[in-house]
């Protein structure tokens, strides 16, 4: 059965909490083991944080967007800004590369998100915003399909 | 959840307690508390307790490597204790635990800076 949940507010970094808590809260009734769940709410705190601090600069007007589908034991995130976009999205998710080292960043976030997840995909285009996809099969459907 | 900090100094050691959750959010201030905490003249190291930490994403990678920048320009070290296996993974991953020791607890850190 497909379930889908849709987030969105505003860029303000009080409110990365309150999404990967939401985000696990929705996730919790496929059941995952207490590992699967801290890497989603990790991987969803790294989106959202780069969301308010490149995407919109720590501009509070902007909204981020969650979009979470899970079906079949697998969950789909969505989680989409409309700033300023990334130029070189293949320099961005090298690890340690940040744009903003004055800001102590580590520049692990998109490796972050690589280990954590099954699949991620990153679109984005300068001026429109960003849209990272994200999948994980949790191990439980994992091994139904064994 | 928000993040608690606990700062002392014993000997040359800040030693800082933290608790919660360390994101972008809270990162703001342990970086601001530690710093100021690092003005105490006799302070040469620091020991990071991760005991009671019940979450930490890159922003707490960032945070914490600008510590480390910071106590190496006093020619002193860093030492992280009690971390949680979720939390060792980051340190994995970024390679932190090249530069900076990692200890099973606060006694054990303590004891490695000549603190008894």
């Amino acid at each position: 059965m497909k379930n889908e949940m849709n987030l969105h507010f505003s860029a303000l970094s009080q409110n990365e909490s309150f999404a990967r808590v939401t985000v696990a809260a929705f996730i919790a009734q496929l059941d995952p083991t207490m590992d699967e769940l801290t890497e989603i709410k990790t991987v969803v705190s790294e989106a959202v944080t780069n969301a308010i601090i490149h995407g919109y600069e720590s501009n509070p007007d902007g909204k981020v967007f969650i979009s979470v589908m899970i079906q079949d034991g697998t969950v789909e995130m969505l989680i989409k800004d409309e700033g300023i976009g990334i130029p070189d999205i293949d320099e961005a998710m090298q690890p340690l590369y940040t744009s903003k080292p004055e800001l102590e960043r580590s520049g692990m976030g998109f490796t972050i998100m690589e280990n954590f997840m099954d699949e991620v995909q990153v679109r984005s285009e300068p001026g429109f915003g960003t849209e990272i996809r994200l999948k994980k099969h949790l191990s439980k459907s994992k091994a139904l399909c064994n | 959840m928000s993040l608690n900090i606990d700062i002392e100094v014993k000997h040359d050691v800040l030693l800082i307690r933290v608790s919660g959750e360390l994101d972008h959010h809270t990162a703001d201030q342990l970086r601001e508390q530690a710093t100021k905490a690092l003005e105490n003249e006799e302070v040469r190291h620091i020991v990071l307790n991760l005991e009671h930490l019940t979450f930490m994403d890159s922003s707490g990678l960032g945070v914490v490597l600008g510590r480390y920048k910071q106590i190496k320009q006093l020619h002193g070290e860093m030492v992280v204790c009690a971390i949680s296996p979720p939390i060792k993974r980051l340190f994995d991953m970024s390679g932190l635990f090249k530069i900076i020791r990692l200890e099973p607890s606060e006694e054990y850190a303590l004891e490695r800076l000549g603190v008894a």
